[in-house]
């Protein structure tokens, strides 16, 4: 353990020592080797335009690389995998994407994952907007955010945790300890097996991430309602508006790209969905994602590399318009510059 | 409406106790969790979270001495003794030495028993069994009772659950994943954003869109390539494939895009004459980035390291991917859903391992919540 820790505190340090040496010492060695010189007649040559051509590549080489191996180089071999079989020798065209529109699980994954994708964004996003809202008039509201806000903090598997035993199941007989099933009791109902309840299971699963999520979406819009300017609230007032006449027809319109950024983020977040499923469920009852479903069949049975592969291209696939989507955004954002 | 000397509408009232409501939501969730952890393990099982206050109603059974226990009075004989354990803080209000009717006698109350002289069982759990004949018994009688303990908070569940429950090593690991993870990346990702932004290179406008479609992609694309991978230089170096380094490097790898990004709007909104006149002086790129915008970019570096650390701290999937489950190995995400497995219905220990790994990402997230938000709204675009 002792040994472990060294290890830790080494890396970090050979980690940083290492890239400080590599970019203190390409500059140096840049500037040594391209330094200006004197030409046979005595005049002084600079190549500094040189030296200033290769300069930016050493800053962006070692990210480069990284960004490489980790997520470009997946992105294309997970692409050529899919049409391999289980161990990736074999070429097999289709066959994985027939497979996978045929097969039950899949399918149920996808009318899961679909039903994910409507709720969890919007849900997240109107009570984060709702609660944005609500702080913003109230004296307390500061300390009503932070305390919304922690459930950021907190990990799937652990906010997994807490909800499980919101969702806790006793006996009929027995006395009840999860909150959700005391007060069903404690209105005269029989206590329910939440988690396994088919179809509304899927619904208190989402509930945990709506939980994480919307803090995040209330901080967004507590932020963008800011740069709302007063005054075309208090001209919509004096022309007689009720406050939720105000909040449609004035707040909402000149915050609407926030709204979209803080669902498509949500959507995103969504689409990978996979640690909650995986502690609250493993895919059971009806309850398989996608993610969790291609996390199985890495391992299932030795492992199907094929299959895997072709889960996370459909999962690709979903975020492709929101990666292009962000991209026109990033590259108008440029030309405003 | 007059509220605290101001007029308040009937709406800004129902808005205030919406957001109570919401509030309310969004806690209690977390405090049942922090609550139950602190709680004797056998009355959570007892009592909801929300009754730990109040008294818990156990029944249990305890036994009297033998013939070997009793003592000569003046009366006749005697055996003592009492029937809660050791130390029990219990209350006893009823008892009896029939099964089918617990609540038979009241405590204090003095009662035949095996047809053999009379019993007087008192609350604090002790008892006196008086008899003018000696006791003959060999095997000592059951005595059923119903007691009322009450609440107790300890640090049982914690100290069970760290030492014994592979939590206490699980979280070395996961501080030992997690620091490197948050720091390799920083300084990479810096000198990348300042070349994005300062320094004028053919391609720098798509490379950094492809930057920016990375942000999305979803880890799932990276998984099964790099399992390969890493399998293959583990098989070809005779190392093994499940290491530190290679989910720190991987960590690293998946934070990448979000750390350019957050640094190159940040670097890039420092005023440009500072740049300028310092290049005017003569300073190269190298010392411009180390003296000067390294120093002014603390806060967004802090943003970023927050997010990273939060991130990698809080992650399940690359850990169950690239680290194995062995004990020097395992994070605390992976123990937990390890323990929701195997200790499903021991609350005590899954409540209180839960809050472990909780307390450092809420610290965190407390003591630094100004450079999260800020983080938050800048990089709100990450997959």
């Amino acid at each position: 353990m002792a040994s472990q820790l060294i290890g830790a505190v080494i890396a970090i340090v050979l980690g940083i020592g290492f890239s400080l040496f590599y970019f203190a010492g390409t500059n140096w060695a840049l500037d040594h080797w391209l330094g200006d010189r004197s030409d046979a007649a005595g005049n002084r040559v600079s190549r500094a335009h040189r030296r200033e051509s290769i300069r930016p590549w050493l800053f962006i080489a070692p990210a480069l690389l990284i960004l490489g191996v980790y997520l470009v180089y997946p992105v294309v071999e997970t692409l050529r995998l899919s049409f391999f079989d289980d161990t990736g020798e074999g070429f097999v065209g289709l066959a994985n994407y027939i497979w996978a529109f045929q097969d039950g699980e899949f399918l149920l994954a996808i009318r899961n994952n679909l039903m994910w994708l409507i709720i969890v964004p919007s849900a997240s996003t109107g009570l984060g907007l709702l609660i944005a809202t609500l702080a913003d008039r109230v004296p307390w509201g500061t300390v009503a955010k932070s305390l919304i806000f922690m459930p950021m903090a907190i990990s799937f598997v652990g906010a997994s945790v807490i909800w499980k035993f919101v969702y806790d199941y006793r006996g009929p007989d027995a006395e009840q300890i999860g909150i959700l099933n005391a007060i069903v009791v404690s209105l005269g109902g029989d206590p329910v097996h939440w988690i396994s309840l088919p179809f509304w299971n899927n619904l208190f699963l989402m509930v945990i991430l709506i939980w994480i999520q919307t803090p995040f979406a209330m901080v967004i819009f507590s932020a963008a309602l800011r740069g709302v300017p007063m005054d075309t609230i208090e001209a919509a007032r004096i022309d007689g508006a009720k406050p939720v006449q105000i909040f449609f027809k004035v707040v909402l319109p000149q915050i609407m790209s926030t709204v979209v950024v803080v669902w498509t983020t949500i959507t995103i977040i969504v689409l990978k969905i996979f640690d909650i499923v995986l502690a609250m469920t493993n895919g059971q009852w009806n309850t398989e994602v996608l993610a969790n479903l291609m996390y199985d069949w890495m391992f299932r049975g030795g492992g199907d590399f094929g299959r895997g592969s072709t889960i996370a291209i459909v999962i690709m696939v979903a975020v492709i318009p929101i990666m292009i989507w962000n991209i026109r955004r990033f590259q108008k954002e440029e030309g405003m510059r | 409406m007059k509220i605290a000397g101001r007029y308040v509408t009937g709406g800004q009232v129902a808005g205030q106790f919406l957001l109570l409501f919401l509030v309310v939501i969004w806690t209690l969730p977390t405090v049942g969790l922090l609550i139950s952890s602190l709680r004797d393990k056998d009355q959570l099982i007892a009592s909801g979270w929300w009754s730990a206050l109040s008294s818990t109603e156990i029944t249990n059974q305890g036994r009297t001495g033998t013939a070997d226990d009793q003592v000569e009075t003046a009366g006749g004989y005697e055996i003592a003794g009492n029937l809660l354990p050791e130390d029990s803080p219990a209350e006893i209000g009823f008892w009896s030495d029939n099964i089918n009717d617990i609540t038979a006698y009241e405590a204090g109350q003095s009662a035949p028993v095996d047809d053999t002289g009379a019993m007087t069982v008192n609350a604090d759990g002790s008892y006196s069994w008086v008899s003018p004949e000696p006791f003959t018994l060999e095997r000592g009688e059951r005595v059923f009772y119903q007691a009322f303990v009450p609440p107790i908070f300890t640090l049982d569940n914690y100290r069970e659950v760290l030492a014994s429950e592979g939590i206490g090593r699980a979280f070395i690991n996961t501080a030992t994943v997690a620091i490197p993870a948050t720091i390799i990346p920083i300084l990479i990702a810096a000198f990348c954003a300042y070349a994005f932004t300062w320094m004028s290179f053919p391609g720098r406008n798509w490379l950094f869109a492809i930057v920016v479609g990375l942000l999305v992609v979803p880890l799932q694309m990276s998984l099964i390539p790099l399992l390969r991978l890493y399998n293959d230089v583990g098989a070809t170096f005779g190392v093994e494939a499940k290491s530190y380094l290679g989910i720190w490097l991987a960590h690293t790898g998946f934070g990448l895009p979000l750390a350019i990004y957050l640094l190159r709007n940040y670097i890039g909104s420092l005023p440009r004459d500072l740049i300028e006149s310092a290049k005017v002086d003569g300073a190269t790129h190298f010392h411009i980035f180390t003296r000067l915008v390294m120093p002014l970019s603390v806060p967004a570096l802090a943003s970023f390291a927050i997010f990273q650390f939060l991130w990698v701290w809080n992650d399940l999937l690359v850990a169950l991917v690239f680290l194995s489950k062995r004990e020097d190995q395992i994070v605390l995400t992976s123990q937990l859903r390890e323990l929701l497995g195997s200790r499903g219905d021991n609350w005590e220990i899954l409540t209180s391992g839960a809050f472990i790994s909780m307390i450092v990402p809420l610290l965190v997230f407390f003591a630094l919540q100004r450079y999260f938000v800020r983080g938050l709204t800048a990089g709100s675009v990450k997959g």
